[in-house]
């Protein structure tokens, strides 16, 4: 399991389960490495402020990753961590590699109405 | 006091600055850090650290977390991922506005900002980063099994860095802009020995050029100003790091590297500001050598806090 204070999808039941439920959601999805540790850490900071959106982490090489990194939107990434944000069930916006604060608050405001 | 009167701010939470706010903190000053980025610093690009005294091997997020744990537990108050809008550092009182909105205050202000790793700044660099373009070999080496790719740089990351992907590369193309590396013989060797490199010297990427994802790039030659185009799967950037001090200019004394000057107690040339870290002008970045930096510094704004309070108080 990831070593951060998100929640954790660890199933492909989970995944879909926090989908149904949440109209918002970002699922960063990476290993514990230098790439993708700015983004848990901005995602942990924002979770407060962004009550309209769920915050999630999945580990990129468990079997649950494969349903990010099988995505169409993901294909032509190869920079960890491949960070997917979905409204009602559906991908909007996708990044790969690392991304700074400003780069995740203008995705979130931009797709993800308050 | 008001709440956002501190009796020290750090600015930026690497090994230097995390070390300050346990000693100051320790000592009893009310301590604030101030961090533009991830908590821990170029200590989280470490994979594993096997050179800190004390520990066989760590790897970077874990120290990172323990050094912060250590300075809240001490009762620093860390604030990360904020942008410091406006310094104002002369005068006994400092202040510090973040964000735009928040202003801090001080009667010390130590900058342990660090330094980050270059970028290129050439087209193409930001639509394809993550989509052919890495900045760190370890995380992203194995989307490039079986590829053609090229390390630019000559340093000894650089260098360590594209015999360390000759595990999944098909080739690895060592592309530097001089007609030498500045790096260990050893790694030299290394790489001219390694089947799979081959070296571009006198040369710099011009471009990056793709559709969805990196196809190719351009390259000039240093000497001819030649350009060739070469069709390429991924590029990783590893040309070396340079301070975080561009807030700082025109403010503190920096050297002509941009590098903060100070002296043997870590004294800026303003009264009360002192400086830590990489970000200083010194032969060696290490951690072990910006934990050292942020515990003179600490040490040396506990000494300067007190002298103030006895000169106030005669
Ligand atoms: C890939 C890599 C591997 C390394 N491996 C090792 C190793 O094995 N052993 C070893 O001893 N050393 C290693 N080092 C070197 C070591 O990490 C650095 O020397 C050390 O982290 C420097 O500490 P610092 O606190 O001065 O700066 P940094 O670690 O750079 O931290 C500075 C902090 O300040 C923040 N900051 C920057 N600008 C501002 C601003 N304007 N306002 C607020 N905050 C700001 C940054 O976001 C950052 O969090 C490695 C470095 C790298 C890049």
């Amino acid at each position: 399991m990831l070593q951060t204070n998100l929640t954790h999808l660890t199933s492909e039941e989970k995944f879909n389960q926090t989908l149904k439920e949440n109209e918002n959601v970002m699922v960063c999805c990476g290993r514990m490495g230098p790439m993708c540790i700015p983004v848990y850490e901005a995602m942990e900071e924002l979770e407060p402020t962004y009550k309209n959106v769920k915050f999630a982490d999945m580990e990129f090489d468990s079997p649950t990753g494969n349903l990010i990194r099988s995505l169409p939107e993901t294909k032509n990434f190869n920079g960890l961590p491949f960070t997917v944000y979905f409204k009602n069930g559906k991908v909007v916006k996708a990044t790969s590699s690392i991304q700074s604060m400003d780069q995740i608050t203008n995705i979130l405001d931009s797709n993800f109405t308050k | 006091m008001n709440e956002n009167h501190y009796d020290v701010i750090v600015i930026g939470a690497g090994p230097a600055g995390l070390t300050a706010g346990i000693y100051l903190a320790r000592g009893k000053m009310k301590t604030l850090i101030l961090n533009e980025g991830t908590v821990g610093g170029q200590m989280v690009l470490t994979h594993e650290i096997a050179n800190y005294p004390g520990i066989e091997k760590i790897s970077g997020f874990q120290l990172s977390r323990t050094m912060r744990n250590q300075a809240t537990a001490f009762g620093a108050v860390i604030k990360s991922n904020i942008k410091i809008s406006k310094l104002s550092l002369n005068g006994e009182i400092k202040s510090v506005e973040i964000n735009n909105k928040e202003t801090f205050t001080a009667g010390v202000v130590i900058f342990a900002t660090g330094g980050k790793s270059r970028n290129l700044s050439i087209p193409g660099e930001d639509e394809f980063k993550g989509k052919g373009i890495s900045y760190c070999a370890t995380c992203d080496g194995d989307f490039f099994q079986d590829k053609n790719i090229i390390v630019v740089g000559g340093g000894n990351s650089a260098l360590e860095e594209a015999v360390s992907l000759t595990k999944y590369a098909k080739s690895v193309t060592i592309v530097h802009q001089f007609d030498h590396f500045q790096a260990f013989d050893h790694a030299i060797e290394e790489a001219k020995n390694n089947p799979k490199i081959s070296m571009m010297m006198e040369s710099k990427l011009a471009e990056f050029i793709g559709t969805e994802k990196l196809e190719k790039v351009k390259i000039q030659n240093q000497s001819s100003n030649e350009i060739v185009e070469k069709p390429i799967d991924g590029v990783f950037i590893l040309i070396g790091y340079e301070p975080n001090t561009e807030k700082l200019k025109g403010i503190i004394a920096l050297n002509a590297r941009n590098e903060i000057v100070t002296n043997d107690k870590m004294e800026t040339n303003i009264s009360g500001v002192y400086a830590a870290g990489d970000s200083t002008a010194k032969q060696f970045r290490q951690i072990t050598t910006a934990v050292a930096d942020g515990t003179i510094a600490a040490l040396s704004a506990i000494e300067y806090l007190n002298a103030q309070k006895i000169k106030d108080a005669a």
